[in-house]
């Protein structure tokens, strides 16, 4: 099993028809995810890759029985295109987008927090079930079905893990990309709840950075809740304060969110954290 | 981006927080002009985008406009924390009978604006943070409902402000929040705000940071940006939509994606070597794009060794090798460069930089001990 995505996943894809959103609608068809239909506003009645494109995301879910929806609009229409999925009540939003301002998820996120849809992003590659569903940007062959799960903030920082988890055997339950904005919609705490609750994940890696106070948190419910095993990582520990680190989220802002913090808040709940990526599956190994 | 002070007041100013009279200049004559036309004491205060500009000395008070020209002749030229004092802002000045201080930021977790206030003005507020933090109030703003009066009225209550200035203070606040949202900005912050001798509410010090990923619906607010705030390799950098930082080690590193590049950073550290720079390349990794990149790291002339670390995805290691070669044709090395690809068709990108006599290695600690190696000419 898994979380979030799975095989009854019925992907829409918003942005269908923009370059994008055309080449990663392939992608994840080749990988096996069911994308049952496209939204791109004027060009409904049309198709991409032999789904059928509509108007509205409501369309969508009436036509198609479209339940999560995949985001690939640019930045200054991406904050509509999330409440229009969330209002036509798909169950959950992954948002590609990079570089929405902040104040518009500001003001998407209260929106959000009185309905039941989960916003996962923005600006993160997706999430992944291995074998069963790909909902992002991720290349789908390096990953392999198994019991660990993988959250974390940043894209090719997570491939590179996943890969060696898998060279090593060692498969995936789900691995959630929850974006490296200093507003997301679904946070390491978050993540690690469902996790906790999944019966076919046995351990977790979260792969955090500097910015915010995210992994904190996460340690906490780590020491409150967490029954399975967490090995975690902190990229940034040679960050300098003040200077945004690619990232809209990755920065050291009044002294606080630096990796040395994060890390020792994961160290005093008992997480072990790996110095390097490298080391990850070594450590997760140990506990299989 | 962020704003002067100057620029910051100004902006404040608009939304109805009262500032000292003044004006900006750029030579010794305007600044005597400027102060004489205020009378009487005025401060003449270098415009940088750092803090600590008054420890530098970089904020003085002058007697009168004599005073105010040769203190102006002192800071303007000078640099502080390694940036040049093109601009100074002379105002007249208050007699300060309380300072406090008054900003708003994005409180990431509640995912909403915090306005904070304290009764400590006038030192930063992450020092009053960390040795006084119940000094520190803050009030979470709803963005559909935005900054309500009695949360104005219970922070001026809980940092012990006298009651006859909770209104002018409210006033302000409201200003404040207003100049936030609608400039974008991810902090706004007055630093000091003054209580004067004749019971003034005044907004002495400002400081505004936007939201670069929102200027496009703000032109006005964009053209303010001060190219000196960056060093120009960063500029440069953005106009190729590559994120670069530089810092202060000898090898440079050239990554794609951010987090991997910040772990690749960390990894140089840890093999005992020194990281010169922060780079994350993007996705694609097309020649024209890397040989911009190089040149950008090779710009830093304590650049002793280049590191690419790849991780091919749905961009396969091969394509990214020929990247790489393409843009090493264009451009002078002169430093050894050490290739970490791994990921899509590793293999065979590997096999392509060894053909062109590139180290390469499998994993990232190897090479980055390659590259510190070849750094110290070993």
């Amino acid at each position: 099993m898994s979380i979030l995505v799975n095989k009854d996943t019925r992907l829409v894809v918003q942005g269908i028809t923009g370059r994008e959103g055309a080449f990663h609608t392939k992608q994840m068809i080749q990988y096996g995810t069911r994308v049952v239909a496209g939204v791109t506003p004027g060009k409904g009645g049309g198709w991409i890759e032999g789904v059928p494109v509509f108007d509205t995301v409501q369309e969508a879910v009436n036509a198609r029985g479209a339940n999560v929806s995949i985001i690939y609009v640019p930045a200054r229409f991406a904050p509509d295109a999330i409440l229009e999925a969330a209002d036509a009540g798909v169950a959950l939003i992954v948002c590609i987008t990079e570089g929405i301002p902040v104040a518009d998820m500001v003001r998407v996120q209260a929106y959000l927090d009185h309905k039941d849809t989960r916003l996962v992003g923005p600006n993160c590659p997706g999430v992944i079930t291995p074998g069963e569903a790909k909902v992002g940007i991720m290349p789908g062959h390096i990953h392999r079905p198994g019991p660990v799960g993988v959250v974390s903030r940043s894209g090719t920082l997570t491939y590179e893990v996943v890969y060696a988890l898998s060279e090593r055997g060692i498969g995936q339950s789900t691995a959630v990309g929850i974006g490296g904005d200093p507003i997301i919609g679904t946070t390491f705490l978050d993540v690690l709840e469902v996790f906790e609750d999944d019966p076919d994940t046995d351990q977790v890696v979260p792969i955090g950075e500097i910015g915010g106070n995210d992994e904190e948190r996460a340690a906490q419910f780590i020491a409150d809740r967490m029954t399975k095993p967490v090995t975690a990582f902190v990229a940034g520990r040679t960050a300098p304060p003040g200077k945004r680190m690619g990232h809209a989220g990755a920065i050291i802002e009044g002294g606080t969110g630096t990796a040395a913090e994060k890390i020792a808040a994961f160290e005093e709940v008992g997480v072990r954290v790996a110095n390097h990526p490298a080391e990850i599956p070594d450590l997760v190994a140990a506990l299989i | 981006m962020k704003l002067h002070e100057y620029q910051s007041k100004r902006l404040f100013a608009r939304y109805g927080v009262p500032i000292p009279p003044g004006d900006v200049a750029g030579s010794p004559e305007e600044v005597r002009q400027i102060a004489s036309r205020l009378g009487g004491r005025a401060v003449v205060k270098a415009q940088v985008l750092v803090g600590g500009r008054g420890k530098a000395g970089g904020i003085r008070v002058a007697n009168d406009a004599d005073e105010a020209e040769r203190l102006a002749e002192r800071i303007l030229g000078m640099k502080i924390k390694g940036l040049p004092v093109d601009k100074v802002l002379i105002d007249q000045a208050v007699d300060i009978q309380q300072e406090i201080y008054l900003g708003i930021v994005l409180d990431r977790a509640a995912r909403r604006p915090v306005m904070m206030a304290s009764s400590e003005g006038g030192v930063e507020i992450e020092e009053v943070a960390r040795t006084t933090p119940d000094k520190i109030a803050k009030v979470l703003v709803d963005p559909f409902l935005g900054l309500q009066d009695y949360q104005a009225r219970n922070l001026a209550m809980s940092i012990g402000l006298a009651r006859a200035h909770h209104r002018s203070f409210s006033k302000i606040a409201r200003g404040l929040y207003d100049a936030y949202v609608s400039s974008d900005a991810s902090l706004a912050e007055i630093n000091p705000l003054v209580v004067t001798g004749d019971g003034q509410l005044l907004a002495v010090d400002g400081k505004m940071v936007l939201d670069d990923n929102a200027l496009y619906r703000h032109p006005n607010l964009a053209e303010m940006r001060d190219l000196s705030e960056e060093a120009p390799a960063e500029r440069e950098a953005r106009k190729y939509g590559i994120s670069y930082v530089k810092l202060d080690g000898e090898i440079g590193c050239m990554v794609n994606g951010a987090g991997l590049a910040m772990a690749t950073m960390d990894i140089i550290k840890l093999a005992g070597g020194s990281p010169a720079n922060f780079l994350d390349i993007g996705g694609g990794a097309k020649a024209d794009k890397v040989a911009a990149a190089l040149y950008i790291i090779l710009s830093d002339p304590h650049v002793n060794a280049v590191l690419f670390n790849i991780f091919g995805g749905i961009t396969r290691c091969d394509e990214v090798a020929k990247g790489i070669l393409e843009a090493l044709k264009g451009v002078p090395a002169g430093v050894p460069m050490v290739a970490r690809l791994v990921g899509t068709n590793e293999v065979e990108g590997r096999a392509l930089l060894a053909e062109a006599k590139m180290q390469t290695a499998s994993s990232l600690f190897e090479a980055a001990d390659l590259a510190i190696r070849a750094a110290a000419g070993m």
